[in-house]
């Protein structure tokens, strides 16, 4: 595998700075990677000598161990950097925290924050390239990364597929991505949620359609995402209760027949089981759920590659 | 001090003409096409404009309590380079400008170190909290201009309505920054298209909106005056065209920036687009830039809201509201408004000297014979590159940092004393 130089020192802020050439040149790269992951012996030596920050200011104990799996197989050193137990608890702020790491010497960090543009700003204040691990509501280009690679690997191509995704979109940083990274590759995308959780100009900004009823959004649907419903979006007054909740959009085998028989089911996790998405549904045989885990760490593996230039 | 002006473009009575202006102590002594007297200083306006000084009725001055951001001398100096000549300074300092003491302070401190004249807005609750009447006439005795709980709003209908009532007792303006909280929420930018894309919680419009509507109904009940701060919807300005019409007293402000910009510019998660209310849509930007043509909106005013860079640089949802705005007003309205042929020149001088003073009952700044020398010239075949060095404000939290706008202030005076001078 040779690096195409447009990848290398590149940030991953979000889909919308990539092509539909380069997204698929990720994913082919992701599949060269995952097959290492199924060796025995899960690991390469080609950026042996460079560091990786997981810098997450915001918990997220799965999307970080994703990353620094995907690291230590490529054989890079890593640091982790947790604002629970860290000096941003001490009210250090991110840029000074971001002027000590790299005075260690990383020369690629990879961010989960919770406000919205702070891998833009961690790219600003160290001058180093940044994959953003989910920032806020906005951008969780990884994860839409690994749910496109997980779709593309079952079908060959996104090209015509309809998709639809269900749950609280207007929280979803996995979700905007998403349609960015899908709409490009050709999909159609229908988004489906209550009124209250959808945020406004969605269809204008992003292209795709907005469904409020179920049945209708699942209407031949080559794939099916739910989303994680949180809690606390009821003490928000967004809705009333989660059994009411459930009882209008949950994925279950009532629900899921609407869309085409072997549409492939996802899920980013972490699930709430019984909320969004029933047992049956979640752990049965045309569910992907557990593949997208597996994926996440290949994906990752084939942005830091492409991006820190290592040579296999 | 004697100063004698030549051969510049004079704005007087709503028009130009070629006309020198001697300055004698504080006072315009005389106008006339050829002037020829003895004088301290002849300066040669070959060129260039000569407008009324500019009157800011809407800025932070931060002064005092968080002058690490602007004091009332950095202010002032960056009030000058702006062409301005008057600013009124709004009471959300630390502690708030709610009685007497702090009045003096700031009036004390300007007039001794200001590089304009600086007029007190006083807070309309105590400590601008919403919940008591301030002692708004006792302050006004002491200079006050106007009442504001600027930054904040009274939230409580009947706590509002007790404080126009209060206020038109003293014939003191009130100034209601328009803001109903449970719709603003922990909002960042308008609540649309680019919040969405951003994933940034939206400022909705109906924020600002329900509670003009609410403040105009009140006012119009008692037969009070209401000026509206920063106005900045399509909706809003329809609530004042038509509160207008059936005579009810309100004016409105719009700040340079809701004229010149939309949320469009907050897609790069620059900290210097957030401010208070957002920047809006086109078709609103559009609807403030009509209505300052038609004359609803009655006047400019910057909002001058210095913040720190170490403030500023923060996470976007982290960094705190507000953009200064004395030394790039003048050059992006004329820049983006009047050189393209939008905006006449003499609206924009209209909107940003006269109206502003009448609503405020401010002195007339009119460059009249008698009148005070508070006046600007400006080249207007100059141009501003706005940069650090550039900016006098000990802030540069600006939308325009790295822009080179058209025209440059070349020299400002205030009652004959120049206090800004390009040289």
């Amino acid at each position: 595998m040779s690096v195409t130089p447009q990848f290398l020192r590149r940030n991953v802020y979000d889909l919308d700075d990539y092509s539909k050439a380069e997204i698929l040149y990720i994913l082919e790269a992701a599949k060269g990677m995952k097959e290492i992951n199924l060796r025995e012996y899960k690991k390469i030596p080609t950026l042996r000598g460079k560091t990786i920050c997981t810098l997450f200011v915001e918990n997220s104990t799965r999307t970080r161990m994703s990353f620094e799996l995907a690291a230590s197989r490529l054989s890079a050193d890593v640091v982790s950097f947790q604002a629970t137990v860290s000096s941003l608890q001490k009210g250090e702020s991110l840029q000074d925290t971001v002027y000590t790491l790299d005075a260690m010497g990383i020369d690629l960090y990879c961010i989960r924050h919770s406000s919205p543009g702070a891998a833009q700003l961690v790219h600003k204040y160290s001058g180093k390239p940044v994959i953003n691990g989910g920032d806020g509501r906005h951008a969780h280009p990884t994860q839409a990364l690994l749910d496109i690679f997980s779709i593309w690997e079952k079908l060959g191509s996104l090209e015509g597929l309809k998709i639809t995704i269900v749950g609280d979109i207007l929280n979803s940083r996995v979700v905007r991505s998403n349609l960015i990274g899908m709409k490009k590759l050709g999909a159609e995308v229908t988004v489906c949620g209550p009124r209250t959780l959808m945020p406004s100009g969605l269809e204008e900004v992003y292209g795709c359609k907005v469904e409020y009823n179920l049945p209708r959004a699942l209407k031949d649907a080559d794939v099916v995402m739910g989303l994680r419903m949180q809690m606390e979006r009821m003490t928000e007054g967004l809705f009333p209760s989660l059994e009411e909740y459930s009882k209008h959009y949950v994925l279950s085998k009532d629900t899921i027949k609407y869309a085409k028989k072997d549409a492939l089911i996802m899920h980013p996790g972490p699930m709430n089981r019984g909320v969004e998405i029933l047992p049956e549904i979640a752990d049965g045989k045309q569910s992907i759920i557990v593949e997208q885990v597996a994926n996440g760490v290949a994906v990752r593996m084939a942005l830091m590659f492409l991006i820190l230039g290592g040579k296999a | 001090m004697k100063t004698l002006i030549k051969n510049g473009t004079v704005y007087i009575a709503g028009k130009f003409r070629k006309q020198d202006i001697f300055l004698d102590g504080t006072q315009i002594r005389n106008i006339a096409s050829k002037l020829d007297v003895k004088a301290d200083e002849i300066i040669d306006a070959t060129g260039m404009h000569v407008f009324p000084g500019f009157v800011d009725i809407h800025a932070h001055l931060r002064d005092p309590g968080h002058t690490y951001k602007e004091d009332i001398v950095s202010g002032t100096k960056a009030a000058a380079h702006g062409g301005i000549t008057s600013v009124c300074a709004m009471p959300n300092t630390d502690p708030v400008v709610d009685n007497i003491a702090s009045v003096d302070y700031v009036q004390r401190r300007a007039k001794d170190l200001g590089s304009c004249k600086v007029y007190v807005i006083g807070a309309m609750t105590k400590k601008s909290e919403g919940l008591e009447i301030s002692e708004m006439a006792t302050m006004k005795s002491d200079g006050i201009v106007a009442v504001s709980d600027d930054g904040q709003c009274v939230q409580d209908a009947k706590i509002m309505l007790n404080c126009i009532r209060y206020a038109q007792n003293f014939d003191l303006p009130i100034i209601v920054h328009a803001e109903d909280y449970s719709l603003s929420g922990k909002g960042q930018i308008h609540s649309g298209k680019v919040s969405t894309k951003l994933g940034l919680p939206g400022l909705n419009a109906l924020a600002e909106e329900v509670i003009i509507m609410r403040d105009i109904m009140l006012a119009e009940s008692t037969g009070a005056r209401l000026h509206i701060a920063h106005i900045s919807t399509a909706k809003s300005i329809d609530l004042v065209r038509e509160a207008k019409k059936r005579g009810v007293r309100v004016t409105c402000e719009v700040t340079p920036h809701h004229l010149l910009l939309t949320d469009e510019a907050c897609l790069g998660f620059d900290t210097n687009t957030k401010m208070k209310p957002p920047l809006r849509p086109e078709h609103d930007r559009q609807a403030c830039v009509d209505a300052l043509i038609d004359g609803t909106i009655d006047c400019i005013a910057t909002d001058h809201a210095p913040h720190a860079d170490f403030e500023k640089i923060k996470e976007f949802d982290h960094a705190p509201f507000g953009v200064i705005g004395f030394e790039t007003a003048f050059v992006a309205l004329y820049h983006h408004l009047v050189k393209p042929g939008i905006v006449s020149l003499e609206r924009i001088i209209e909107a940003y000297s006269q109206a502003p003073a009448r609503i405020l009952d401010l002195p007339n700044n009119e460059i009249k014979k008698g009148n005070a020398a508070d006046l600007t010239i400006v080249d207007l075949n100059g141009e501003s590159t706005i940069d650090e060095d550039f900016i006098l404000s000990k802030s540069k939290n600006t939308p325009w940092l790295g822009h080179t706008l058209s025209g440059r202030i070349k020299y400002t005076f205030v009652d004959g004393r120049i206090t800004f001078a390009d040289r």
